[in-house]
Protein backbone atom coordinates (compact mmCIF):
# COMPACT_ATOMS: atom_id res chain seq x y z
CA UNK A 1 0.00 0.00 0.00
CA UNK A 2 1.47 3.45 -1.01
CA UNK A 3 1.41 6.12 1.36
CA UNK A 4 0.24 10.02 0.85
CA UNK A 5 2.01 11.79 -1.30
CA UNK A 6 4.77 14.11 0.15
CA UNK A 7 4.77 17.37 -1.44
CA UNK A 8 8.13 19.44 -0.42
CA UNK A 9 8.37 23.28 -1.38
CA UNK A 10 8.22 26.10 0.74
CA UNK A 11 5.31 27.96 2.41
CA UNK A 12 3.97 29.39 -0.19
CA UNK A 13 1.97 28.99 -3.42
CA UNK A 14 4.68 29.35 -6.06
CA UNK A 15 5.49 26.30 -8.39
CA UNK A 16 3.57 23.39 -6.28
CA UNK A 17 -0.04 25.32 -6.01
CA UNK A 18 -0.96 23.83 -9.26
CA UNK A 19 0.33 20.71 -8.16
CA UNK A 20 -1.97 21.18 -4.53
CA UNK A 21 -5.23 22.14 -6.40
CA UNK A 22 -4.71 19.22 -8.60
CA UNK A 23 -3.98 16.47 -6.08
CA UNK A 24 -7.07 18.05 -4.08
CA UNK A 25 -9.52 17.78 -7.32
CA UNK A 26 -8.97 14.08 -7.62
CA UNK A 27 -9.22 13.76 -3.89
CA UNK A 28 -6.25 12.27 -2.85
CA UNK A 29 -4.74 13.45 0.42
CA UNK A 30 -1.44 14.53 0.55
CA UNK A 31 1.41 15.56 3.49
CA UNK A 32 4.09 18.86 2.96
CA UNK A 33 6.89 19.25 4.26
CA UNK A 34 7.53 22.86 4.05
CA UNK A 35 10.87 24.42 3.87
CA UNK A 36 11.62 27.08 6.25
CA UNK A 37 15.17 28.02 5.66
CA UNK A 38 17.74 27.20 3.33
CA UNK A 39 19.65 24.76 6.00
CA UNK A 40 16.46 23.03 4.87
CA UNK A 41 16.94 23.56 1.02
CA UNK A 42 20.67 22.35 1.53
CA UNK A 43 19.43 19.37 3.71
CA UNK A 44 17.30 18.09 1.45
CA UNK A 45 19.99 18.69 -1.64
CA UNK A 46 22.52 16.98 0.03
CA UNK A 47 20.27 13.83 0.11
CA UNK A 48 20.40 13.30 -2.90
CA UNK A 49 16.57 13.34 -3.79
CA UNK A 50 15.95 16.57 -5.90
CA UNK A 51 16.90 15.28 -9.41
CA UNK A 52 18.11 18.86 -10.58
CA UNK A 53 18.76 19.98 -7.00
CA UNK A 54 15.57 22.38 -7.26
CA UNK A 55 12.03 21.93 -5.40
CA UNK A 56 8.94 21.51 -6.41
CA UNK A 57 9.61 17.59 -5.38
CA UNK A 58 6.90 15.00 -4.71
CA UNK A 59 7.32 11.55 -3.55
CA UNK A 60 4.52 9.61 -5.06
CA UNK A 61 4.22 6.45 -5.92
CA UNK A 62 7.98 5.10 -5.39
CA UNK A 63 9.56 8.32 -7.28
CA UNK A 64 10.85 11.48 -5.91
CA UNK A 65 9.64 13.46 -9.02
CA UNK A 66 10.48 16.77 -9.85
CA UNK A 67 9.52 19.42 -12.67
CA UNK A 68 6.52 20.87 -12.28
CA UNK A 69 4.97 19.55 -15.68
CA UNK A 70 5.76 15.98 -14.86
CA UNK A 71 4.56 16.13 -11.80
CA UNK A 72 1.34 17.60 -13.06
CA UNK A 73 1.06 15.29 -16.74
CA UNK A 74 1.82 12.53 -13.73
CA UNK A 75 -1.01 12.85 -11.60
CA UNK A 76 -3.34 14.18 -14.32
CA UNK A 77 -2.20 10.42 -16.53
CA UNK A 78 -3.42 8.50 -13.08
CA UNK A 79 -6.41 10.02 -12.13
CA UNK A 80 -7.89 10.76 -15.81
CA UNK A 81 -8.06 14.13 -15.99
CA UNK A 82 -6.02 13.70 -19.22
CA UNK A 83 -8.78 13.20 -21.82
CA UNK A 84 -9.22 9.99 -23.30
CA UNK A 85 -7.56 10.19 -26.60
CA UNK A 86 -4.23 11.67 -27.88
CA UNK A 87 -6.50 14.80 -29.98
CA UNK A 88 -7.92 15.34 -26.21
CA UNK A 89 -4.70 15.34 -24.69
CA UNK A 90 -3.70 18.08 -27.04
CA UNK A 91 -6.36 20.02 -26.33
CA UNK A 92 -5.85 20.02 -22.71
CA UNK A 93 -2.14 20.50 -22.90
CA UNK A 94 -2.86 23.72 -25.39
CA UNK A 95 -4.93 25.42 -22.94
CA UNK A 96 -2.67 24.85 -19.87
CA UNK A 97 0.25 25.65 -21.20
CA UNK A 98 -1.08 28.95 -21.98
CA UNK A 99 -2.41 29.11 -18.23
CA UNK A 100 0.94 28.56 -16.89
CA UNK A 101 2.19 31.18 -18.55
CA UNK A 102 -0.03 33.41 -16.52
CA UNK A 103 0.90 31.02 -13.58
CA UNK A 104 4.36 32.13 -14.04
CA UNK A 105 3.53 35.62 -14.39
CA UNK A 106 1.71 34.88 -10.79
CA UNK A 107 4.95 32.98 -9.38
CA UNK A 108 7.19 36.56 -10.31
CA UNK A 109 4.40 38.55 -8.95
CA UNK A 110 4.39 36.88 -5.40
CA UNK A 111 7.60 37.62 -4.42
CA UNK A 112 7.58 41.57 -5.35
CA UNK A 113 7.09 44.53 -3.52
CA UNK A 114 5.44 48.32 -4.27
CA UNK A 115 5.29 49.58 -7.57
CA UNK A 116 7.27 46.47 -9.43
CA UNK A 117 4.63 44.44 -7.59
CA UNK A 118 1.84 46.80 -8.93
CA UNK A 119 3.05 46.73 -12.67
CA UNK A 120 3.62 42.98 -12.77
CA UNK A 121 -0.45 42.65 -11.77
CA UNK A 122 -1.40 44.76 -13.97
CA UNK A 123 0.78 42.82 -16.48
CA UNK A 124 -1.44 39.67 -15.64
CA UNK A 125 -4.86 41.86 -16.24
CA UNK A 126 -3.83 42.71 -19.72
CA UNK A 127 -3.01 39.16 -20.89
CA UNK A 128 -5.64 37.91 -19.09
CA UNK A 129 -7.89 40.57 -20.32
CA UNK A 130 -6.84 40.34 -23.93
CA UNK A 131 -5.02 37.15 -24.79
CA UNK A 132 -6.16 34.46 -22.37
CA UNK A 133 -9.64 34.82 -20.93
CA UNK A 134 -11.18 35.52 -24.49
CA UNK A 135 -10.30 31.92 -25.78
CA UNK A 136 -11.38 30.23 -22.97
CA UNK A 137 -14.96 32.04 -23.61
CA UNK A 138 -14.75 31.31 -26.91
CA UNK A 139 -14.22 27.38 -26.28
CA UNK A 140 -16.88 27.12 -23.80
CA UNK A 141 -19.52 29.12 -26.49
CA UNK A 142 -18.65 26.95 -29.11
CA UNK A 143 -19.20 23.96 -27.78
CA UNK A 144 -22.23 24.66 -25.00
CA UNK A 145 -20.12 22.18 -22.70
CA UNK A 146 -19.61 21.91 -19.24
CA UNK A 147 -15.95 21.56 -19.52
CA UNK A 148 -13.18 22.87 -21.36
CA UNK A 149 -12.32 19.55 -23.22
CA UNK A 150 -14.20 16.63 -24.39
CA UNK A 151 -17.33 16.93 -21.87
CA UNK A 152 -15.71 15.66 -18.96
CA UNK A 153 -13.51 17.15 -15.91
CA UNK A 154 -9.60 17.45 -16.84
CA UNK A 155 -6.49 19.32 -15.58
CA UNK A 156 -7.40 22.23 -18.06
CA UNK A 157 -10.88 22.84 -15.91
CA UNK A 158 -8.91 23.00 -12.52
CA UNK A 159 -5.60 24.82 -13.99
CA UNK A 160 -7.99 27.69 -15.72
CA UNK A 161 -10.17 28.07 -12.35
CA UNK A 162 -7.12 28.37 -10.01
CA UNK A 163 -5.78 30.94 -12.41
CA UNK A 164 -9.46 33.12 -12.16
CA UNK A 165 -9.27 33.09 -8.72
CA UNK A 166 -5.85 34.29 -7.78
CA UNK A 167 -6.39 37.17 -10.63
CA UNK A 168 -9.95 37.86 -8.93
CA UNK A 169 -8.42 37.87 -5.78
CA UNK A 170 -6.31 41.22 -6.95
CA UNK A 171 -9.46 42.56 -9.11
CA UNK A 172 -12.57 41.05 -8.41
CA UNK A 173 -14.58 42.05 -11.36
CA UNK A 174 -11.85 40.11 -13.90
CA UNK A 175 -14.71 38.12 -15.21
CA UNK A 176 -17.10 40.88 -15.74
CA UNK A 177 -17.04 40.41 -19.83
CA UNK A 178 -17.04 36.68 -19.63
CA UNK A 179 -20.20 35.66 -18.75
CA UNK A 180 -19.38 31.92 -19.69
CA UNK A 181 -16.49 31.63 -17.58
CA UNK A 182 -18.17 33.19 -14.65
CA UNK A 183 -20.82 30.63 -14.98
CA UNK A 184 -18.01 28.20 -15.68
CA UNK A 185 -16.14 29.26 -12.56
CA UNK A 186 -19.34 28.84 -10.24
CA UNK A 187 -19.97 25.15 -11.56
CA UNK A 188 -15.85 23.81 -11.09
CA UNK A 189 -15.76 25.46 -7.99
CA UNK A 190 -19.20 23.39 -6.93
CA UNK A 191 -17.37 20.09 -7.27
CA UNK A 192 -17.41 18.62 -4.20
CA UNK A 193 -13.45 18.55 -4.04
CA UNK A 194 -12.91 21.60 -5.30
CA UNK A 195 -15.19 23.01 -3.01
CA UNK A 196 -13.59 21.38 -0.16
CA UNK A 197 -10.36 22.59 -0.93
CA UNK A 198 -11.70 26.23 -1.53
CA UNK A 199 -12.57 26.00 2.37
CA UNK A 200 -10.55 27.89 5.50
CA UNK A 201 -8.34 25.33 6.59
CA UNK A 202 -7.39 23.56 3.52
CA UNK A 203 -4.03 23.11 2.20
CA UNK A 204 -4.41 25.76 0.05
CA UNK A 205 -1.49 28.60 0.36
CA UNK A 206 -2.11 31.82 0.60
CA UNK A 207 0.03 34.98 -0.73
CA UNK A 208 2.76 35.24 1.20
CA UNK A 209 2.21 38.39 3.41
CA UNK A 210 4.61 40.74 2.01
CA UNK A 211 6.76 40.83 5.27
CA UNK A 212 7.78 37.53 4.99
CA UNK A 213 8.51 37.54 1.58
CA UNK A 214 12.22 38.12 2.31
CA UNK A 215 12.31 35.16 4.35
CA UNK A 216 10.79 32.31 1.48
CA UNK A 217 13.59 34.22 -0.44
CA UNK A 218 16.50 33.39 1.21
CA UNK A 219 15.46 29.97 1.30
CA UNK A 220 16.82 29.90 -2.52
CA UNK A 221 19.78 32.38 -1.65
CA UNK B 1 -2.93 10.59 -47.12
CA UNK B 2 -1.97 13.24 -44.42
CA UNK B 3 -0.55 16.26 -45.64
CA UNK B 4 3.12 17.34 -44.04
CA UNK B 5 3.41 18.78 -40.90
CA UNK B 6 3.58 22.55 -41.60
CA UNK B 7 5.52 24.79 -39.43
CA UNK B 8 5.07 28.94 -38.89
CA UNK B 9 8.10 30.34 -37.12
CA UNK B 10 11.00 32.62 -37.92
CA UNK B 11 13.62 31.06 -40.20
CA UNK B 12 15.87 30.08 -36.81
CA UNK B 13 15.85 27.93 -33.91
CA UNK B 14 14.17 29.72 -31.03
CA UNK B 15 11.46 27.83 -29.56
CA UNK B 16 10.60 26.07 -32.89
CA UNK B 17 14.17 23.97 -32.99
CA UNK B 18 13.06 21.43 -30.78
CA UNK B 19 9.80 20.70 -32.76
CA UNK B 20 12.17 20.29 -36.18
CA UNK B 21 14.90 17.97 -33.97
CA UNK B 22 11.83 15.69 -32.97
CA UNK B 23 10.15 15.50 -36.30
CA UNK B 24 13.33 14.81 -37.69
CA UNK B 25 13.97 12.10 -35.01
CA UNK B 26 10.86 10.04 -36.00
CA UNK B 27 11.45 10.44 -39.31
CA UNK B 28 8.35 13.12 -40.20
CA UNK B 29 8.92 15.04 -43.09
CA UNK B 30 7.60 18.78 -42.41
CA UNK B 31 7.54 22.04 -44.64
CA UNK B 32 7.76 25.58 -43.20
CA UNK B 33 6.58 28.96 -43.39
CA UNK B 34 9.48 31.85 -42.46
CA UNK B 35 7.64 35.16 -41.18
CA UNK B 36 9.60 37.71 -42.47
CA UNK B 37 7.16 40.84 -42.48
CA UNK B 38 4.86 42.04 -39.63
CA UNK B 39 1.79 41.91 -42.56
CA UNK B 40 2.69 38.04 -42.87
CA UNK B 41 2.07 38.02 -38.86
CA UNK B 42 -1.16 39.97 -38.91
CA UNK B 43 -2.78 38.28 -41.29
CA UNK B 44 -1.91 34.87 -39.24
CA UNK B 45 -3.30 36.47 -36.47
CA UNK B 46 -6.58 38.22 -38.40
CA UNK B 47 -7.11 34.43 -39.92
CA UNK B 48 -7.51 32.72 -36.44
CA UNK B 49 -4.46 30.10 -37.12
CA UNK B 50 -2.99 31.38 -33.53
CA UNK B 51 -4.59 30.59 -30.68
CA UNK B 52 -2.62 32.67 -28.15
CA UNK B 53 -1.94 34.74 -31.10
CA UNK B 54 2.10 33.57 -30.70
CA UNK B 55 4.15 31.35 -32.47
CA UNK B 56 4.83 28.54 -32.60
CA UNK B 57 2.18 27.02 -34.45
CA UNK B 58 2.34 23.91 -36.27
CA UNK B 59 -0.75 22.57 -38.58
CA UNK B 60 -0.58 18.85 -37.92
CA UNK B 61 -3.09 16.46 -38.71
CA UNK B 62 -6.04 18.82 -39.18
CA UNK B 63 -5.47 21.13 -36.23
CA UNK B 64 -3.24 24.50 -35.80
CA UNK B 65 -1.34 23.75 -32.86
CA UNK B 66 0.53 25.80 -30.51
CA UNK B 67 2.34 25.84 -27.25
CA UNK B 68 5.51 24.35 -27.74
CA UNK B 69 5.00 21.79 -25.29
CA UNK B 70 1.88 20.30 -26.45
CA UNK B 71 3.33 19.84 -29.54
CA UNK B 72 6.26 18.43 -28.28
CA UNK B 73 4.14 15.97 -26.60
CA UNK B 74 2.02 15.24 -29.25
CA UNK B 75 4.20 14.32 -31.87
CA UNK B 76 6.09 12.16 -28.93
CA UNK B 77 3.02 10.57 -28.11
CA UNK B 78 2.52 9.71 -31.87
CA UNK B 79 5.41 8.67 -32.73
CA UNK B 80 6.20 6.26 -29.80
CA UNK B 81 8.95 8.50 -28.44
CA UNK B 82 6.86 8.90 -24.99
CA UNK B 83 7.93 5.76 -23.52
CA UNK B 84 5.63 2.40 -22.54
CA UNK B 85 3.50 3.91 -19.64
CA UNK B 86 2.76 6.57 -17.40
CA UNK B 87 6.12 5.68 -15.41
CA UNK B 88 7.97 5.53 -17.93
CA UNK B 89 6.50 9.05 -19.63
CA UNK B 90 6.71 10.63 -15.86
CA UNK B 91 10.89 9.90 -16.43
CA UNK B 92 10.88 11.53 -19.86
CA UNK B 93 8.90 14.37 -19.02
CA UNK B 94 11.22 14.99 -15.80
CA UNK B 95 14.31 14.70 -17.75
CA UNK B 96 12.74 16.79 -20.53
CA UNK B 97 11.91 19.53 -18.16
CA UNK B 98 15.37 19.35 -17.16
CA UNK B 99 16.73 20.16 -20.63
CA UNK B 100 14.14 22.60 -21.23
CA UNK B 101 15.10 24.43 -18.76
CA UNK B 102 18.59 24.52 -19.61
CA UNK B 103 18.13 25.38 -23.42
CA UNK B 104 16.18 28.22 -21.76
CA UNK B 105 18.59 30.09 -20.63
CA UNK B 106 20.75 29.76 -24.41
CA UNK B 107 17.46 30.22 -25.85
CA UNK B 108 17.45 34.32 -24.79
CA UNK B 109 21.19 34.31 -25.62
CA UNK B 110 21.22 35.81 -29.14
CA UNK B 111 18.81 38.86 -27.74
CA UNK B 112 21.23 40.27 -25.28
CA UNK B 113 23.93 42.72 -24.92
CA UNK B 114 27.97 41.81 -25.43
CA UNK B 115 28.74 42.29 -22.23
CA UNK B 116 25.60 40.72 -21.01
CA UNK B 117 26.31 37.56 -23.50
CA UNK B 118 29.88 36.79 -22.09
CA UNK B 119 27.65 36.86 -18.55
CA UNK B 120 25.12 34.34 -19.84
CA UNK B 121 27.54 32.12 -21.60
CA UNK B 122 29.32 31.50 -18.34
CA UNK B 123 26.05 31.20 -16.31
CA UNK B 124 25.04 28.31 -19.06
CA UNK B 125 28.59 26.56 -18.58
CA UNK B 126 28.07 26.48 -15.20
CA UNK B 127 24.24 25.31 -14.99
CA UNK B 128 25.21 22.62 -17.57
CA UNK B 129 28.29 21.11 -15.75
CA UNK B 130 27.06 21.67 -12.29
CA UNK B 131 23.23 20.96 -12.44
CA UNK B 132 22.08 19.37 -15.46
CA UNK B 133 25.07 17.19 -17.06
CA UNK B 134 25.70 15.74 -14.13
CA UNK B 135 21.98 14.20 -13.46
CA UNK B 136 21.77 12.62 -16.89
CA UNK B 137 25.10 10.99 -16.49
CA UNK B 138 24.48 9.56 -13.15
CA UNK B 139 21.08 8.32 -15.02
CA UNK B 140 23.01 6.31 -17.65
CA UNK B 141 25.62 5.43 -15.14
CA UNK B 142 23.72 3.59 -12.64
CA UNK B 143 21.06 1.45 -15.13
CA UNK B 144 24.26 1.38 -18.23
CA UNK B 145 21.35 1.54 -20.79
CA UNK B 146 21.95 2.95 -24.39
CA UNK B 147 18.87 5.24 -23.68
CA UNK B 148 17.63 7.44 -21.14
CA UNK B 149 14.27 5.96 -20.20
CA UNK B 150 12.85 2.53 -20.71
CA UNK B 151 16.33 0.98 -22.68
CA UNK B 152 14.52 2.46 -25.39
CA UNK B 153 14.59 5.52 -27.97
CA UNK B 154 12.37 8.56 -26.43
CA UNK B 155 11.50 12.25 -26.98
CA UNK B 156 14.79 12.91 -24.08
CA UNK B 157 17.27 11.21 -25.63
CA UNK B 158 16.62 13.64 -28.54
CA UNK B 159 15.95 16.80 -26.51
CA UNK B 160 19.15 15.74 -24.58
CA UNK B 161 21.23 15.32 -27.16
CA UNK B 162 19.82 19.07 -29.07
CA UNK B 163 21.06 20.24 -25.47
CA UNK B 164 24.34 18.88 -25.26
CA UNK B 165 25.13 20.28 -28.93
CA UNK B 166 24.20 23.63 -27.73
CA UNK B 167 25.97 24.06 -24.61
CA UNK B 168 29.14 22.52 -26.45
CA UNK B 169 28.25 25.95 -29.39
CA UNK B 170 29.08 27.82 -26.27
CA UNK B 171 32.03 25.67 -24.66
CA UNK B 172 33.43 23.18 -27.04
CA UNK B 173 34.73 20.76 -24.16
CA UNK B 174 32.03 21.11 -21.86
CA UNK B 175 31.69 16.92 -21.90
CA UNK B 176 34.94 16.68 -20.72
CA UNK B 177 34.13 15.23 -17.62
CA UNK B 178 31.06 13.50 -18.67
CA UNK B 179 32.58 10.37 -20.42
CA UNK B 180 28.43 8.67 -20.73
CA UNK B 181 27.31 11.70 -21.89
CA UNK B 182 30.12 11.73 -24.65
CA UNK B 183 29.41 7.99 -25.52
CA UNK B 184 25.60 8.77 -25.07
CA UNK B 185 26.25 11.50 -27.83
CA UNK B 186 28.00 9.76 -30.44
CA UNK B 187 25.73 6.95 -30.12
CA UNK B 188 22.56 9.12 -30.27
CA UNK B 189 24.17 10.87 -33.37
CA UNK B 190 24.25 8.22 -35.22
CA UNK B 191 20.77 7.23 -35.27
CA UNK B 192 19.92 7.11 -38.74
CA UNK B 193 17.11 9.85 -38.98
CA UNK B 194 19.25 12.06 -36.37
CA UNK B 195 22.44 11.94 -38.33
CA UNK B 196 20.65 13.20 -41.49
CA UNK B 197 19.13 15.94 -39.57
CA UNK B 198 22.66 16.71 -38.04
CA UNK B 199 24.30 17.02 -41.91
CA UNK B 200 24.55 20.27 -44.07
CA UNK B 201 21.27 20.83 -46.06
CA UNK B 202 18.66 19.50 -43.28
CA UNK B 203 16.12 21.95 -41.96
CA UNK B 204 18.25 22.03 -38.39
CA UNK B 205 18.68 26.19 -38.01
CA UNK B 206 22.36 27.68 -37.55
CA UNK B 207 23.39 29.39 -34.69
CA UNK B 208 21.29 32.46 -34.24
CA UNK B 209 22.81 35.32 -35.79
CA UNK B 210 21.55 39.52 -35.57
CA UNK B 211 19.96 39.00 -38.85
CA UNK B 212 17.70 36.49 -36.74
CA UNK B 213 17.49 38.98 -33.96
CA UNK B 214 16.16 41.64 -35.98
CA UNK B 215 13.96 39.90 -37.90
CA UNK B 216 12.07 38.25 -34.74
CA UNK B 217 11.70 42.05 -33.20
CA UNK B 218 10.69 43.12 -36.27
CA UNK B 219 8.06 41.02 -36.92
CA UNK B 220 7.00 41.11 -33.22
CA UNK B 221 7.59 44.38 -32.18
CA UNK B 222 8.97 42.81 -28.51
CA UNK B 223 12.54 41.74 -26.73
CA UNK B 224 14.35 44.92 -27.40
CA UNK B 225 15.72 44.95 -23.59
CA UNK B 226 16.36 41.16 -22.50
CA UNK B 227 18.75 40.72 -19.61
CA UNK B 228 20.65 37.89 -18.70
CA UNK B 229 19.74 35.25 -15.97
Amino acid sequence: MSGKPILHYCDARGRMESIRWLLAAVGVEFEERLLQTKDDLTKLRKSGTLLFQQVPMVEIDGMKMVQTRAILSYIAGKYNLYGKDLKERVLIDMYVEAIMDVNDLFITHEILLGDERKQQFATIVDKVTNRYFPVFEKVLKDHGQDFLVGNQLSRADVQLLEVILMVEEGKPDILAKFPLLQSFKARISNIPTIKKFLQPGSQRKQPIPEKNIDQVMKIFS
Amino acid sequence: MAAKPRLYYFDGRGKMESIRWLLAAAGVEFEEEFLETQEQYEKLLKGGSLLFQQVPMVEIDGMKMVQTRAILSYIAGKYNLYGKDLKERALIDMYVGGTEDLMGFILMFPFLSAEDKEKQRAFIVQKATSRYFPAYEKVLKDHGQDYLVGNNFSWADVHLLEAILMVEEKKSDVLSGFPQLQAFKARISSIPTIKKFLEPGSQRKPVPDDKYVETVRRVLRMYYDVKAN
